[in-house]
């Protein structure tokens, strides 16, 4: 069945017409071109597909699009101000963190919005926080040291 | 030591902030006008006759726009590509052969046009074990596979036919001889398992077709050249009318060197006149690409009473699938890992088999982790048989400069026993693990380097900038190191140089990007096209500064008289010049390489475990990786390969399986197909030793695919010390480790 939502992407509201059955995931990267968020196994296994709902980690490939309706959705694409990224983002980059890139969208997401919650996390906290998200790349090293990074920035 | 400026520096992947805000194109994030949408209708069992395949349904479908068997693939010229999908015919040959494929407007519909494809399928025995596979008497996959033999320097085939592709037998010495002068022989059976390489993004392809028929191809590779030549062959058309674009690519680690899609979506593409999108699920992903193969590797070893090595005898069953896709690995890599140490009396036996599994392809040194774990593992038990340090028992065989194995050329300078002895005082100085059920484990491995084809061109702008146009795919941060090789000759700031990757229309031929070759094998292409370049500069500032040709350096943006800064130009004025008016031309450098010479990698790993003696669960406490990396042109991307080939290893080593049952893949996910996540892990330390091989570029040796090769052996020799137990098959669930434990 068809639907007329609005989602408020990235402080933006986007109206688009879904199917009921349709993953966020799915109606972010066909219907509104944010293909930022990437889809690594459509299961919920990977947390590639990681977006920001109200501030929460959430893998959109688990979510229906219209279950998201007044909720704040942040995608990688809203995380960078004009001329600004973001301090995870810059800490990803700076210390190596990003190879292949596809897990990478996923993982600043899940790495921001812990790092929301615990600023000055340990090297184990920084591990569980993002078990949920797969890397093949990088072995998490500098994944979690750029985490571990922005934590001490802001002591 | 030569002093450089860019080269050797810690810089950012030149592609990192562009991943890092999503703005990064990988082959499933472009969409075309028109699109459809293609699904492969794969095989459900392992082995099947077809009896009856059916499309009418699905072609009557509303929004199917055409549905294609192996009777719609061109005639195949003589010899086809193995890197090709093969679509049954007659028979399936493992549960996830592509059978049919479905264009359609969207992908539901061409979900449903799939299941309406009609197959009778007769189920035949699947051949899924190796060593049945090879009895006189096995079902035989194949009545017209006869072996290829290759037996201490006689060839022929065998007269009956066989599920053993390859039999190949080599040796030097005397090997009753070496075995009958030793103080200890060991022998010992190793299994490794079949494991996917793991990448995060699914297979994917696009094509579109144009007026003139021209097909362009988006697709997750690792060379568009390879992926263009690949699907000429399968449409049977000329390379010239086939463009692949280059794309960012979500992980390979050598699986896509394999085109399972593009060649489909192409043909589709040609069928309907409309561009076709096809993206794998990740359950297709496991079960329809090539993961690396699982061996049986028999090791007999023997030593003197001071420690020598007298003899190896090896013995190499490796589990193919379901063609005979991939070939020689077996064989190399078990040379190389034998090669570690000087064993003068050596005989390797190697048996390719073929099994009613998905064809297996290359991951990461394909074959030397498997090749590794036994000879490493084996290594481990004769030190403790001669209660010898396990460092010192290898650095008594290691091979040195001028060593030669069979037939290989004699050892170039290499860095083996720099590397242990930097392991040896790494563990040294380190805090050893305390406590019960802990334990410490060391391994080697050693990977020769390849070369192959590539050509690069600069541009140098008028602003002083420089482009360089290169057709290789960018996998382990190659346009950085490259980058900074071009800001290195030019003497310029490394963000003046823009690294374009071209179409396969546009940018100069490159190999793929496989064979850890590219920032070596291409960073000489691209260091000849700035001295073309440079040259070219050099020839317009003589007359402006009244020197000779020969008599500069490139440094801050000019062109230099040597020792005398005050007589310089700018290059910017240089290029300007050469395109006005008066100019000779615009400044262009070009540089191809073919054969050249390689040097070879040596590495050395370190576990620290803890066995769960109650669960079985083993837990990666520390682990420390040394490797000879000749130069380090950026270290943190060494660093990051590094880490990574160590945690794939970690995870073959301990967690990762296909399952079978009857043929049937029963984990194809990421939940039940575990994978190392973040909590698995320590960091791992990394330990860059640079012993320069001497040859171009800048004396750097091939770095992503070594770093596998020990882990498997580190780990295993480890949990031994830990328990007291020896783990010979992979991999080494809590499960396993607990029976074993349970066991002695």
């Amino acid at each position: 069945m068809k639907k007329d939502i609005v989602l408020k992407i990235n402080g933006e509201e986007r109206e688009v017409t879904v199917e009921s059955r349709q993953t966020l995931l799915d109606v972010l990267r066909n219907h509104l071109g944010l293909t930022g968020t990437k889809e690594g196994c459509g299961n919920g296994n990977c947390g590639t597909c990681t977006v920001l709902i109200d501030g929460k980690a959430v893998s959109s490939c688990l979510i229906f699009a219209v279950e998201t309706e007044g909720h704040e959705i942040l995608t990688i694409e809203g995380l960078a101000q004009p001329g600004k990224i973001h301090p995870v983002q810059k800490a990803f980059i700076e210390e190596g963190a990003i190879q292949c890139g596809f897990c990478s969208p996923g993982m600043i997401l899940t790495a921001k919005a812990f790092l929301d919650t615990n600023p000055h996390p340990t090297e184990a906290e920084a591990r569980q926080a993002i078990a949920g998200n797969l890397c093949r790349c990088t072995g998490y090293d500098k994944i979690v040291r750029a985490i571990l990074k922005v934590g001490a920035k802001t002591l | 030591m030569t002093e450089y400026t860019v080269l050797g520096k810690r810089l950012p992947r030149v592609d990192a902030q562009d991943k890092a805000i999503g703005r990064a194109m990988y082959s499933g994030d472009i969409s075309l006008p028109n699109m459809l949408y293609g699904k492969v209708l794969r095989s459900p069992y392992a082995h099947a006759k077809i009896r009856k395949l059916d499309v009418s349904k699905a072609k009557a479908l509303k929004g199917v726009m055409a549905v294609i068997t192996a009777e719609d693939v061109p005639e195949q010229k003589e010899k086809s590509s193995p890197k090709s999908p093969r679509l049954a015919r007659e028979k399936v040959l493992y549960a996830g052969q592509p059978i049919a494929a479905v264009a359609a407007i969207n992908l539901d519909i061409a979900v449903e046009a799939v299941s309406l494809i009609e197959v009778d399928y007769e189920e035949l025995p699947p051949v899924m074990d190796a060593f049945e596979a090879m009895k006189p008497d096995a079902v035989l996959i194949f009545p017209d596979v006869y072996t290829n033999l290759q037996v201490l320097g006689q060839t022929g085939k065998t007269t009956a036919p066989s599920n053993i592709t390859w039999q190949v037998e080599i040796g030097s010495g005397d090997i009753e001889a070496g075995f009958k002068g030793a103080y200890v022989v060991l022998e010992n059976i190793f299994h490794t398992q079949a494991v996917h390489q793991g990448y995060l993004e699914p297979r994917s392809a696009l094509a579109a077709v144009d007026p003139r028929r021209k097909v362009t191809i988006w697709t997750d590779s690792h060379g568009a050249f390879g992926v263009r030549d690949v699907c000429a062959d399968f449409l049977n058309i000329p390379i010239s009318h086939i463009k692949v674009m280059p794309v960012e690519v979500g992980g390979s680690f050598g699986a896509k060197q394999f085109h399972p899609l593009a060649p489909i979506a192409a043909l589709l593409a040609l069928k309907t006149g409309r561009p076709v999108k096809i993206v794998m699920t990740r359950e297709e992903d496991f079960v329809a690409t090539s993961p690396a193969p699982a061996s049986i590797i028999t090791l007999k070893m023997g030593v003197d009473k001071e420690g020598n090595i007298t003899a190896a005898a090896v013995s190499v069953v490796c589990d193919i699938g379901a063609f005979n896709r991939q070939v020689g690995d077996s064989l190399g890599s078990t040379i190389q890992e034998l090669s570690l140490y000087r064993i003068p009396n050596l005989s390797i036996k190697v048996f390719n088999v073929i099994t009613n599994k998905a064809p297996t392809g290359p991951y990461r040194a394909p074959n030397a982790a498997d090749a590794a774990f036994a000879v490493e593992s084996q290594m481990d038990l004769l030190a403790r048989a001669l209660q010898m340090d396990p460092i010192d028992f290898r650095l008594k065989n290691a091979v040195a400069e001028g060593d030669r194995v069979i037939t290989n050329p004699p050892f170039s300078r290499i860095g083996f026993t720099e590397a242990l002895l930097k392991m040896k005082d790494y563990l040294n100085r380190r805090d050893k693990p305390e406590g019960k059920n802990r334990g410490t484990g060391i391994a080697c491995g050693l990977w020769p380097a390849f070369g192959g084809a590539c050509s690069a061109q600069v541009n140098v702008t008028p602003d002083g900038s420089v482009t360089l146009l290169i057709g290789s795919l960018d996998l382990t941060g190659t346009r950085t190191s490259l980058a900074q090789i071009v800001a290195e000759e030019f003497g310029i700031a490394f963000d003046l140089v823009t690294v374009v990757t071209g179409d396969t229309d546009a940018a100069p031929y490159s190999e793929v990007s496989a064979g850890s070759k590219i920032t070596r094998q291409m960073g000489i292409a691209v260091r000849r096209a700035c001295q073309d370049a440079k040259d070219q500069l050099a020839r317009q500032a003589a007359p402006l500064l009244k020197v000779e040709p020969t008599d500069f350096s490139f440094t801050h943006g000019n062109v230099q008289v040597n020792g005398m800064p005050e007589k310089s130009v700018s290059l910017s004025t240089l290029v300007r010049n050469s395109i006005g008016r008066f100019g000779s031309g615009p400044i262009t450098g070009r540089g191809s390489v073919g054969v050249h010479p390689t040097a070879p990698i040596f590495v050395v790993q370190m576990a620290d475990v803890e066995v769960d003696k109650e669960t079985g669960k083993v837990k990666i406490l520390s682990y420390a990786a040394a490797q000879d990396v000749g130069f380090a042109i950026n270290p943190s991307l060494i660093e990051g390969q590094i880490q990574g080939a160590v945690a794939q290893g970690i995870g073959r080593t301990l967690m990762e399986e296909y399952v079978f049952q009857n043929g049937i893949m029963q984990n194809p996910n990421l939940l039940d197909y575990r994978i190392p996540t973040a909590a698995d892990l320590p960091f791992i330390d990394t330990m860059l030793i640079e012993v320069g091989s001497g040859i171009e570029p800048f004396g750097a040796r091939a770095v992503g695919e070594p770093p596998m090769i020990p882990t498997l052996a580190a780990v295993a020799n480890a949990i031994h010390s830990a328990t007291g137990v020896r783990l010979k098959e992979l991999p080494m669930t809590p499960e396993a480790v607990l029976k074993t434990i349970q066991a002695e």
